[in-house]
């Protein structure tokens, strides 16, 4: 970036799709709600009700909830790694698992340049940075995991359809559902770690970059600087232009 | 089932006859057993059948590192059948606790059933085998419990493996282990296996479990853990008579509270029911006199694998691995939240020392766009 010579000439991009945004907002969403519930699941409060246990549901309400959430998160991921095969090359998979060298150049540079502070050149990618598409690839992880131990303790309760049980195999795979259940109550912190990290980083490349980090996942538009397009450093795993 | 030395033997019905029960007390029997197994009406003839024509069921029933709860818990199933006839004619073969035979007149009692009926004989395997240092821990006439298990398993057409210690090994396997104690389904290969997981497993469970091989000639449907299913397909959560207040929300805080007085759910305190597949619920014990949520208590988790070492028995969350018994994943998460916020903020102030002419860089070519502007 050309600090203080002259102004910038910015290209509006089409960073994040419609289906990108849509998903992401509804997982938000969603995790809020598995979290809050989950942890309401986990702890109850200490109801003080005059009314007879036949006239509540609290708890009933709140698993319900949890599970109907349950269900959106898991296809809506699917949704989001089929998107990953047809969507644009910033929702491509290969933003969130290492294919070529310049990946992990790229990696370096972020660790280097934002975690760091280091004086260097700055990168220049558009949509995920490398190191933040691989901790994707970890938070996709997450996600499997809390869908397989969650509809894995849901599927010996579940009496309707053929769905959960198809992950009945899980709690032998786990020696029963204490463990499960503990792995499950882990993971969620995971979620919540990620969360606060990735909001402020949100806010972090929107501040030192100036390019609309916050406002693209709402519009989908990012304000990119015409020599990234001379020097075609947009995408980390497609070789460099000459 | 149906060889020459097989067809010598007394069938059950002659067996309680023998023993001075009259036909009705059969029938009922039967019906009970039926209704355990989870069999539809029209099957108790089936029982019936199997039970007045079938010859008694060989069986050979093994002690290793146990605590005989589960012998205790057999004995005491509600119908009198099921101790005087079940245990003492059927399995007279070879028990340590009940067979009147001692030293070697056992050992040879238990040599002649295992060859006499090779390839026939139910062996009943009650506590874990302890494996390390060469099995010392564990040794009767001079073998050692992998030794004797070996031997038995051999010519044996099914094993049951009573209780937590058989089939999860139990307390004794508890951190650190220091017999190495080992369930039975670890160490014997090629054998069908019957895990009856419970500390000690419910006796009327034990007795339908065996009235089903002798019925049917072949074993109970198995779920993934190899427990079968008629018992521990459903949580001692789901068949509980407090669930209505778990549903309501409505939990004892503490034992000695209001709640606890009026019988709420025992979630809060500890209770593992929501975790434990087990038949308590509906069949209970002690001549289904009661169960430990229906005396106030929580569940103990006993019939899952590791319920020693895998939670707390008076709360819901158990420790987080490498942080101490006392610490829970919660106390653990809000750490790392702290921890994170706190790199957080130092990297925010960082980012405005080490990125400063970056950042006034944006903000200067900001300021001069908006002078070029124009109202």
């Amino acid at each position: 970036m050309a600090n203080g010579k002259s102004v910038h000439k910015l290209r509006r991009v089409y960073v994040w799709e419609q289906p990108v945004r849509i998903y992401h907002w509804l997982n938000a969403l969603v995790i809020l709600v598995l979290i809050a519930t989950g942890f309401y699941i986990a702890d109850p409060l200490a109801l003080q009700s005059s009314k007879e246990a036949s006239q509540q549901f609290t708890m009933g309400w709140v698993r319900m909830i949890h599970f109907i959430a349950s269900y959106i998160f898991f296809f809506n991921f699917l949704f989001r790694i089929y998107w990953g095969f047809v969507g644009n090359k910033y929702a491509n998979w290969k933003q969130f698992i290492p294919t070529s060298r310049r990946f992990f150049r790229e990696m370096w540079q972020v660790f280097k340049m934002d975690i760091l502070m280091l004086r260097g050149k700055e990168h220049m990618s558009v949509g995920h940075n490398a190191m933040a598409g691989f901790i994707y690839f970890f938070t996709f992880l997450a996600f499997l995991v809390q869908c397989v131990t969650g509809f894995g303790l849901y599927a010996s309760m579940s009496t309707g359809w053929w769905f959960p049980k198809l992950f009945a195999w899980v709690p032998a795979m786990f020696g029963g559902d204490f463990f499960l259940r503990q792995v499950h109550h882990w993971t969620m912190w995971f979620f919540i770690l990620f969360t606060v990290i990735h909001v402020y980083l949100v806010f972090y490349h929107d501040y030192v970059e100036g390019r609309g980090e916050i406002s693209s996942m709402g519009g989908g538009w990012k304000f990119i600087e015409e020599d990234v397009f001379e020097k075609g450093m947009d995408v980390p795993n497609e070789p460099t232009k000459s | 089932m149906d060889n020459a030395t097989m067809q010598k033997s007394p069938t059950y019905l002659e067996e309680f006859k023998r023993k001075g029960y009259s036909r009705k007390d059969f029938l009922k029997f039967c019906t009970l057993m039926a209704a355990y197994l989870g069999l539809e009406n029209s099957s108790v003839g089936q029982v019936v059948q199997a039970l007045s024509n079938k010859p008694r069921l060989p069986v050979i029933w093994l002690h290793f590192q146990e605590c005989t709860c589960c012998s205790e818990s057999f004995i005491r199933s509600s119908h009198p059948i099921v101790a005087d006839v079940l245990l003492d004619q059927i399995s007279l073969d070879y028990t340590e606790t009940l067979m009147a035979a001692s030293g070697h007149q056992a050992e040879e009692a238990m040599k002649n059933t295992m060859t006499k009926y090779k390839g026939e004989y139910i062996l009943c395997v009650e506590g874990s085998v302890p494996t390390a240092a060469d099995g010392v821990y564990c040794m009767i006439g001079g073998k050692t419990s992998l030794q004797i298990l070996e031997e038995a398993a051999e010519g044996a057409k099914a094993i049951i493996a009573w209780g937590s210690c058989a089939s999860n090994g139990c307390v004794q396997a508890a951190k650190p282990n220091p017999t190495s104690a080992t369930p039975i389904h670890k160490l014997v290969k090629g054998k069908p296996v019957i895990k009856v997981p419970g500390c000690p497993p419910i006796g009327e469970v034990m007795a339908g479990v065996i009235v089903h091989v002798v019925t049917f000639g072949r074993l109970p449907e198995l779920d993934g853990l190899g427990r079968p299913k008629a018992f521990y397909s459903k949580r001692v959560h789901d068949t509980c008579y407090r669930r209505p207040y778990y549903d309501a929300g409505l939990y004892v805080e503490s034992f000695d509270d209001e709640n606890a007085k009026k019988g709420y759910c025992l979630y809060k305190v500890g209770c593992k029911g929501p975790s434990t597949y087990n038949a308590c619920g509906v069949t209970k014990w002690n001549n289904g006199v009661s169960f430990p949520i229906q005396s106030g208590h929580g569940c103990f988790g006993c019939s899952e694998e590791n319920y020693w070492d895998n939670g707390r028995i008076y709360q819901r969350a158990s420790a987080f691995p490498g942080f101490g018994i006392e610490s829970t994943a919660d106390m653990v998460g809000k750490v790392a939240l702290g921890v994170t916020a706190g790199a957080l903020a130092a990297h925010a102030v960082m980012t405005n020392v080490r990125k400063k002419k970056l950042i006034k860089g944006l903000e200067k070519e900001g300021k001069e766009s908006e002078k070029e502007l124009k109202d």
